[in-house]
């Protein structure tokens, strides 16, 4: 109780956004973290490394205001561990209006003949699996609520299944499956439920990416994006937005052509 | 006690106060014994989460929330325990309302002693904010006419306080915000009254000086007095309004006392000009909630109020005013609305508003409704009455108002507690630790936490009112 931070007091003139980002160490996690405290958010951020996520965190208060960001260190993967960290953090946070699941590991094989199932898995039980430990009691929060918003930030890799890399293929789609499930649940309950599906952005992960980087844009763009959509209540974008023209193409194109492509 | 309930998920329920201007989500537990509130109690030690107690929800402020952590709605366990019509005193349960309350000693000639403006409120509520009625100056706070109160401590100690046995809890939770334990029982007098009528006398105050003369003066010689000012005008005519006092009606002057004492006699019309459904009015109400459409609304109220005049009205329809117009609130639209509401003595009352009036007309930021009544100081320890008047102001919430409001609340708080002012938790949404500091003094809420320390020593009742003001 006396040791663990107070919650900001919230009141009519000073109203309080309280959001949750899993994965806000760096990439669009830590974009996005600072973009919501600028719009107001008290934030609780999450990720597994410290040092990082301390210092996105101090960046945070000395810009926006002290007290706005808590920072819990915290592996995805660690799912008993889950309803009782939602629980403080709901508390610290005096409430929950957003959460928002970053988190995500990509282990490319490193060539089409390549098969790696130690790394596979961990994509699936950080991607997949993170999210749905930490969405399926904040989807049970907010139904129960009747109010709330949950943001999974999934891939155009998850549109299709390609020769690059079958695993992270499979955790993205997995997830656009996952929040289209909640989606379809939650709307009914007044929670707006949005898919973010990145092309490539500038961050770390894009080292991931094997061969050419198309329609590559900075993380403050992909985070913009992101937030006009939350205002907006979206249920789905692509960012950029031509993404959703090519992947429109490549859902399409038929499978007797794309087994024979190499990307 | 072995807690063995468990934080469902199932729980969380989004709150909000009253005036529709804040949400919390919390987990909502709903007792029915009191054994179980000592589980919650349990529950929350456990889990390193607090809890607050929460009655009807009518509070304007943050006194019945408590985002994220747990909120014990008392509203089931609402019974009246005991009713003995030939003294007057009744014994109830916290979640009882004052609807149950004066429903069921009416008909026997009898009346609760101090009511709000409106009937939904729980006696458990009604004493944590140590409410006042339109007799303040006369009769002072709910609290004094409580004669016996048993309460659950977080400490896990039932006690019992009269004002005599265990005073000083007497004097601290009643008063003291559901923040040193739950109320389990109270035991009240009533006030005998001869008929179901008030006589109530009406008329104009031409402006603020002549509006707190007039309660001033006028006060010694009635029941109950109130006052309602127009606070979309200015100039010469600011602060003026209209005065209503009222005196009960003794035996002899009603005809027939049986009759108008019947609860079929006390009920508010459900429908205006025997037409219109009252229950979807609120809609209608919500293209004026706008400073023209309210501006319009005063004066029209105030030309008829121009009339002096008489009449005779059941005391359910003269206390009951907040219920006239059933979600009335809601007209305020998305954002809501706030009360302000400062309690200044009588010798610096009429300058701080002035200036206060004048500020909020400048601004543009107008409050639409604007209350006053007389009222004395009493004994309790967070007390907000002062020997003066109060004067509640209601602003409506908009995103573009937000921060002018904010700017210019802070600046009424200043001219309230440089004329000795003070301010009432159960309204106020915007009091800060410092305000709060200054009119309460270091010496009472040093007090108040000692007392908090005695009963709930691991600070397991604690709501976002608590943290907003004692932080």
């Amino acid at each position: 109780m006396s040791n663990y931070p107070k919650p900001v007091t919230a009141t009519p003139l000073h109203p309080r956004r309280r959001g949750i980002v899993i994965g806000a160490s760096d990439g669009i996690g830590a974009a996005l973290a600072r973009r919501l405290a600028r719009e107001g958010y008290t934030l609780a951020l999450l990720a597994r490394r410290k040092d990082k996520l301390e210092s996105v965190c101090d960046e945070i208060n000395r810009a926006a205001g002290e007290g706005l960001a808590h920072a819990y260190i915290h592996d995805v993967a660690e799912y008993e561990k889950v309803p009782e960290l939602l629980r403080r953090i709901v508390a610290d946070l005096g409430g929950l209006d957003l959460v928002v699941f970053v988190a995500g590991v990509n282990y490319p094989p490193g060539g089409i003949e390549k098969y790696n199932f130690e790394n596979d898995r961990t994509m699936i039980e950080v991607n997949l699996i993170g999210a749905m430990a930490w969405l399926t009691p904040v989807a049970e929060m907010f139904q129960s609520a009747r109010a709330g918003q949950i943001v999974g930030v999934g891939s155009v890799a998850g549109d299709r299944g390609r020769v690059g890399n079958p695993g992270y293929n499979t955790s993205k789609a997995g997830l656009a499956t996952y929040l289209e499930a909640l989606r379809n649940r939650l709307t009914r309950r007044g929670v707006n439920v949005l898919t973010v599906k990145p092309g490539f952005v500038e961050t770390a992960m894009i080292k991931a990416a094997q061969g050419p980087t198309p329609f590559m844009i900075p993380t403050e763009k992909a985070v913009d994006d992101i937030w006009k959509a939350m205002r907006k209540r979206r249920q789905m974008i692509y960012t950029p937005g031509i993404w959703r023209w090519i992947m429109l193409a490549i859902q399409h194109t038929p499978s007797f052509i794309f087994r024979r492509l190499s990307f | 006690m072995e807690a063995n309930m468990s934080l469902s998920l199932n729980s969380f329920t989004q709150l909000e106060n009253f005036g529709h201007s804040l949400r919390a989500p919390s987990y909502l537990f709903r007792p029915a014994r009191a054994e179980e509130i000592y589980e919650v109690f349990c529950l929350a030690e456990k889990t390193g989460l607090t809890v607050t107690a929460r009655g009807a929800g009518r509070s304007y402020n943050d006194a019945a929330l408590n985002g994220g952590g747990i909120v014990l709605d008392l509203s089931a366990m609402n019974q009246i325990l005991e009713w003995d019509p030939a003294s007057g005193l009744v014994r109830c349960e916290p979640g009882a309302t004052l609807e149950q309350l004066w429903q069921r000693v009416e008909p026997d000639g009898w009346w609760p002693p101090v009511v709000s403006g409106t009937m939904k409120t729980t006696l458990g509520g009604c004493l944590g904010a140590n409410i006042h009625g339109k007799n303040n100056f006369k009769r002072g706070t709910i609290g004094e006419h409580v004669l016996e109160f048993s309460a659950l401590l977080p400490n896990g100690e039932s006690v019992t306080c009269t004002p005599e046995k265990n005073a000083d809890l007497f004097y601290a939770m009643i008063s003291g915000l559901g923040m040193l334990g739950i109320f389990t029982s109270v035991t009240m007098q009533m006030k005998r009254i001869e008929s179901g009528l008030l006589e109530v006398h009406a008329w104009p105050a031409h402006d603020l000086h002549e509006h707190l003369s007039l309660l001033l003066d006028n006060a010694p010689g009635y029941d109950y007095i109130v006052g309602w000012m127009d606070t979309m005008n200015g100039g010469k005519s600011l602060g003026r309004g209209q005065i209503h006092a009222a005196n009960y009606v003794h035996a002899n002057e009603d005809p027939n006392p049986q009759k108008t004492m019947q609860l079929s006699n006390q009920v508010l019309p459900p429908r205006i000009f025997g037409v219109f459904p009252k229950s979807i009015l609120y809609l209608f109400m919500k293209p004026f909630a706008n400073n023209l459409g309210w501006w319009a609304v005063n004066i029209a109220k105030y030309a008829a109020s121009l009339r002096r005049h008489t009449f005779r009205q059941p005391h359910a329809a003269f206390h009951f005013l907040l219920d006239y117009v059933p979600n009335w609130e809601l007209s305020y639209g998305r954002g809501g609305l706030i009360q302000y509401q400062s309690f200044l003595p009588r010798e610096t009352a009429e300058q701080a508003w002035r200036e206060m009036l004048s500020m909020s007309l400048k601004r543009g930021l107008p409050s639409y409704l604007g209350v006053t009544k007389r009222h004395r100081p009493d004994k309790f320890l967070l007390s907000h009455a002062v020997d003066g008047f109060s004067l509640a102001l209601d602003f409506k919430v908009t995103d573009g108002r937000r921060a002018k409001l904010s700017q210019m609340l802070q600046e009424f708080d200043r001219i309230v507690l440089q004329a000795g002012g003070r301010f009432y938790f159960a309204k106020n949404s915007e009091t800060s630790a410092e305000s709060t500091r200054a009119f309460l003094g270091e010496e009472t809420i040093s007090k108040f936490k000692q007392l908090k320390k005695r009963c709930d020593p691991n600070h397991v009742l604690e709501s976002d009112l608590f943290r907003r003001i004692f932080e």
